[in-house]
This record gives structure tokens, C-alpha cells and sequence, in this order.
């Protein structure tokens, strides 16, 4: 009889299921996966390297490239640590407007996330579907920031403008009749808070209608119902954090458990899983997604109650009016050394993490008292999630790991930085 | 966060923990780095090893502002926070921990010398660990004793040098190029100058 051996599968960089430039070899005995070593870092832009050299303001635009389905997320954390060592203080205003859009951007990568994730799983028509919603999403970015998706929208101090009077419209085109433009910008007549509080009005019927495509749909569960089990004590030993953590039965949210920016002041619910399966973690995405769209709600009932400066006015950091530059000697100096040489950090280390859709996203900053960080290290969720690939997918049969990957929520942007 | 620092304070030496932004730093000898960890798992709960990471402090306060313009102007007005001076030796380990039962965080520092940058892993202690000290190995050539499978994992296979180090040039040492009539990628010296954008200034 023929001798019986173990199999290496090369999956990827290349693969459509492998959400980005994921490499795993996998050592397969007939469909059963043994092992999977998972190689990294085809995305590698030396991010933490860069920014050592540049001054402080210059990186927030690399945040926006670690993870590029959640960009102000990152952008959050970093600000922050910056913040702290300043000890800046950031108006209410600003607060409101980053939790609001943290929020958003949560929305965001679920979005992504289950787009993908049934797309891998075999499911077509949901990506369509969660793609229009994000189209409205990411409208508001290019609304606020001018960029539909770096946005560097979130400066040390605050945020870089208030939000705008005016949601932008679409235009008349060859293509398309007045009347469907008319249909198309009914929702654009009011200014951008106005847009987004229709947006939340509108938004927990298109959640309900993934939940009737996918919930309860035999194939999705069979896929997905005891996948990639992880008891939360191995969920802990292995760093995860986030939903994938929650879907283990850990109520840790930082949001609740540490709050940062005007959490504490909002009202929301932190879902938990029970088995911990990839069904449990879809299920906690999910609710995810309703509850951000309840605090998305309330930051737009405040924001359109209490108008206020958005940005800190410590001129050391904070840009000068373009207007007081025109007659104010102190501003254009403020102006020229913000722009030319930045701003100075005290000397010392902080660390400084924010609930990012994936989980926890932290920035180690080190300064030396210099206008450029010493050292930064990014902790990005997506790193620890990857490295338990191999004892997540051990017994599990070949189509499972591409329900593993799209469970782990994989983005090769913060993992390879 | 008092309470965590007293309960410090019982297990480990007064001198070696340090606050600042309202957070916490143990220093320990990279020698005792097993004992530490294993220590504040289990007395102290810390369940998650959130991040590790390497720390270069070959240039550590050294500014790249040559000459003497304006280096008194624009000064920030700020005290520093747990800046002592920590750099004699090069290399230090950081561990990043969180306990998520408890809801503290700690940060455990260890030094290693730069002729012998070898400490001990903690991949028994955390699983988690495994990737991250690889990254410390690949990025900053930090040895971890024990690991059972410390390869490189962000930088390209058969890459050489350790990329995060301060003297390891941010443009790097080798670019590559497809070579028409070898018919395969080549390696070259890297064919652009050094260039500083915006010089580091230490203000004071």
C-alpha cells in the first residue's frame, strides 16, 4: 500500500479569500488542516520607521493607511497619545464629533467585514447591499474631510473643521434624468448632520434586512456555527480584543471599561457571545453595527444642540486663522514654526488605545523631547487575531479557513504596517 | 490604578515603578523577566499581553539641528513626565499588559545590553507573545531564548539587517529591480541619497 503523507497547500498572496496579500501554508491530510503558518508582512511600508521622521502632524496620514477600511479610528488613537503628553485639552465639540465619527467608521468596516465575509462564504447579493450603505458613509467622510477615505480629519486638539452647513449633491449628468437626481439628493437638502440623521433613521431596516438574508439561512450557519471555536480563557492567552474577544463571552468593550473622548456620556449596549464560534462573532458584529448607530444618533441630537469651537486654541499646536495672520505678527510666527518645525512633546512615554472596530488599537509613543517621535509602536488587533490562525483552523477541513480569516475580520494594512 | 501600585510596591522594589500619564512602568533586569511575568499573571491578574515591542535608544536626546539658529525661540512650556535618563544600555523590551478581569494595565520594561541582546521568552506566559517577539526579533534583532520559532515575519525572506535600529538608514540598503538579461529580480546598493525632510530640534 502506497505510504500516506501530509500535504503543504500554498494559499495566496494571491487569492480572492485572502483579504489582501495574506500568505498561509498550509499543511493539509486530506482536507483536515494540521497546520497553517500564515506569512506576513507583503504590505510592509516600514510605517513605525517613517514616522519616526517626520514631524507629528505629518503621520497622522499614515494612520489613515494602517487599517484602511476604519481610518479615523486610527487616527483616534494617535491624536490621543499626542494629546496626553501635551496635556491638551479637546472641546466637548470635538469630542462629539470624533466619537460620532468613530462610530461611523465602525459602521464602515462592519460593513466591509460582512460584505466580505459572506462573499467568501458564498453569499453574493449582501455585498451589494452593504456597499450601498457604505457609499452614504463614506459620502460623509468626503463631507468633513474632503477625501473619501484618508482623511486626516482628526488633528492633536480636536478635529480639522466643523462640519459643514451644506451636504454636497449630486450633479446633472448625461446619464441620468432630473428626476433620478432629484430622488438621489433628497436626503442632501440640509447640512451634513442632517444627512446622517437620516441615515440613522433609516439604517436599522437595512440591518434588519442582512439579518433576514443571513441569520437564520441554513447555508451561512452551516458554514459558520462551530467554526473556529475559542473559549475565552485562550481568547485572552492568545491578545485578542474586540468583537473577537466579545464573541468569546467577555464583556470587555474599551469604550464601557476604560472611556475615552464622551463615551461615558452616551448610551449603549456591549454585545457578548456565548460559544465563542464565528457565528457568535458575527452575531456581536452585528449588534455592533445597531448599536453604533444609536450613538451616532445621540452625538448628532447633541451636535446640533450645542455649537462651540472644534479645535483646542493653544496656538503651540493648533494652526492660527488664516484671517489673524493677515494682521497679527504672533500668528503668521505661530504659522510658520507650526508648519515648518511642528510642535515639541515633552519628554517621556504613553500609551494610548482606542475601541477600533477590530479591537484594540494602541500607539506607543515615545519622545525624547523632540519635534519628531522617538519611537511609535502601532498595536494593531489584526496582528494578535492572525497569530492564533494556526490554532484556530487545527482540525478544521480546507473551506473553513476562509470562514476563519473572514471571522478574524483581516485587514493587511495595520498587520503589516 | 492606586491600588495596583500598592499592590506593587509588596511584590516588587519601590525604585523600579515608575508613573506617569497616569500610567504605570516596572523596570526590571532582563535576568528576572521570567519571574516578573509569571508573578504579575498570577498575583496580579494579568491575563493579556496587549503588545511587546523593541525600543532603539542608540540616539535617544540627540538632535540632528546643526548650529545654533533660533535654538532658544519657540520653547513649549511643558514639564516632562518620567523622563530620567534610561539609555545606558541600548536595547529595551516592553511589554504591554492588561488585566481584563481587574481592568488595570501595567508596562513592564527590560533593558538588554547591545553586544548580547538576549532576554528570555515569554511565550509560555503568553501565547500571544509568539508573533510579537518575532517582530522584535525582525525589525529591532532582539534574541528571545526559548522561543521555539524565531523567524523573521514583516521584512522579505533572506532580508538582512534589522530595519527599526537607528543606524539602519530609513532609506534603507538594497533596492530591487528586474534585470532583463540575468531574466531574474536583482539586489542593488540603494542608488538614492539620505535625505532629512524636517531636522530634529529638542526643545527643552
Amino acid at each position: 500500500m502506497a505510504e500516506i503523507r501530509n500535504y503543504t497547500l500554498n494559499f495566496g498572496p494571491q487569492h480572492p479569500a485572502a483579504h489582501g496579500v495574506l500568505r498561509l501554508i498550509l499543511e493539509i491530510d486530506g482536507e483536515v488542516i494540521e497546520r497553517a503558518d500564515p506569512h506576513i508582512g507583503l504590505l510592509h511600508r516600514g510605517t513605525e520607521k517613517l514616522v519616526e521622521s517626520k514631524p507629528y502632524n505629518h503621520s497622522i496620514g499614515y494612520m489613515d493607511r494602517l487599517d484602511y477600511v476604519s481610518m479615523m479610528s486610527n487616527e483616534h488613537a494617535y491624536v490621543m497619545a499626542i494629546e496626553t503628553m501635551l496635556e491638551l485639552e479637546v472641546p466637548e465639540r470635538a469630542q462629539y464629533i470624533r466619537v460620532m465619527f468613530d462610530e461611523i467608521t465602525r459602521i464602515l468596516n462592519h460593513l466591509m467585514w460582512l460584505g466580505t465575509h459572506a462573499l467568501d462564504v458564498g453569499a453574493m447579493s449582501i455585498f451589494l447591499y452593504a456597499f450601498r450603505e457604505r457609499e452614504k458613509l463614506i459620502d460623509c467622510y468626503e463631507a468633513v474631510s474632503g477625501s473619501r477615505m484618508h482623511a486626516t480629519y482628526y488633528r492633536p486638539g480636536g478635529v480639522y473643521r466643523d462640519l459643514p452647513d451644506n451636504m454636497p449633491k449630486y450633479l446633472k449628468t448625461d446619464t441620468r434624468t432630473d428626476k433620478e437626481i432629484e430622488v438621489m439628493n433628497k436626503n442632501r437638502q440640509g447640512s451634513l448632520l442632517d444627512f446622517i440623521e437620516d441615515f440613522v433613521k433609516e439604517f436599522p431596516r437595512h440591518v434588519k434586512q442582512y439579518d433576514d438574508l443571513l441569520t437564520e439561512n441554513r447555508i451561512w450557519k452551516q458554514r459558520l456555527v462551530n467554526i473556529g471555536i475559542v473559549s475565552a480563557k485562550r481568547a485572552k492567552q492568545l491578545g485578542f480584543t474586540g468583537p473577537m474577544l466579545r464573541g468569546s463571552g467577555v464583556a470587555w468593550d474599551l469604550r464601557k471599561n476604560q472611556p475615552y473622548a464622551v463615551y461615558d456620556q452616551l448610551e449603549f449596549d456591549i454585545p457578548i457571545g456565548v460559544t465563542g464560534d464565528s457565528y457568535d462573532r458575527y452575531l456581536v458584529r452585528m449588534e455592533e453595527m445597531r448599536q453604533s448607530n444609536k450613538i451616532i444618533g445621540q452625538c448628532v441630537t447633541w451636535l446640533k444642540a450645542n455649537p462651540g469651537p472644534v479645535m483646542s486654541d493653544d496656538k503651540k499646536v493648533a494652526p492660527p486663522k488664516r484671517i489673524d495672520m493677515k494682521d497679527d505678527m504672533e500668528s503668521l510666527i505661530h504659522h510658520f514654526k507650526l508648519f515648518t518645525e511642528g510642535y515639541s512633546l515633552p519628554e517621556g512615554e504613553v500609551y494610548r488605545a482606542v475601541e477600533h472596530p477590530k479591537g484594540e488599537f494602541g500607539i506607543y509613543l515615545i519622545s525624547d523631547g523632540a519635534n519628531k517621535p522617538y519611537r511609535v509602536k502601532i498595536r494593531a488587533p489584526g496582528f494578535a487575531h492572525l497569530a492564533s490562525m494556526n490554532e484556530m483552523t487545527k482540525g478544521h477541513m480546507l473551506s473553513d479557513v476562509v470562514t476563519i480569516i473572514g471571522t478574524q475580520d483581516i485587514v493587511f494594512g495595520e498587520i503589516d504596517r | 490604578m492606586q491600588k495596583l501600585l500598592e499592590q506593587l510596591e509588596e511584590i516588587f522594589d519601590a525604585s523600579s515603578i515608575a508613573s506617569s500619564y497616569g500610567e504605570l512602568t516596572l523596570t526590571v533586569a532582563s535576568e528576572d523577566i521570567i519571574s516578573t511575568c509569571l508573578k504579575l499573571r498570577d498575583k496580579l491578574a494579568f491575563d493579556t499581553l496587549i503588545d511587546l515591542c523593541g525600543v532603539d535608544y542608540l540616539t535617544y536626546g540627540q538632535s540632528e539641528w546643526v548650529g545654533d539658529a533660533s535654538n532658544s525661540g519657540y520653547s513649549r512650556g511643558r514639564s516632562a513626565q518620567g523622563g530620567e535618563d534610561r539609555h545606558q544600555q541600548r536595547f529595551a523590551v516592553v511589554y504591554h499588559l492588561l488585566s481584563v478581569s481587574k481592568n488595570y494595565r501595567i508596562r513592564v520594561k527590560a533593558f538588554v545590553d547591545e553586544a548580547e541582546p538576549i532576554i528570555k521568552s515569554v511565550t509560555n506566559i503568553w501565547t500571544s507573545a509568539d508573533w510579537y517577539e518575532r517582530e522584535a526579533f525582525d525589525l529591532m534583532g532582539i534574541l528571545f531564548e526559548n522561543h521555539t520559532d524565531l523567524r523573521r515575519i514583516l521584512t522579505d525572506y533572506g532580508f538582512v539587517g534589522h530595519p527599526l535600529r537607528k543606524d539602519f538608514p530609513m532609506i534603507g540598503e538594497v533596492e530591487m529591480r528586474y534585470d532583463e538579461d540575468l531574466g531574474r529580480v536583482v539586489y542593488e546598493k540603494v542608488s538614492i541619497e539620505p535625505n532629512i525632510s524636517v531636522p530634529k530640534v529638542i526643545r527643552k
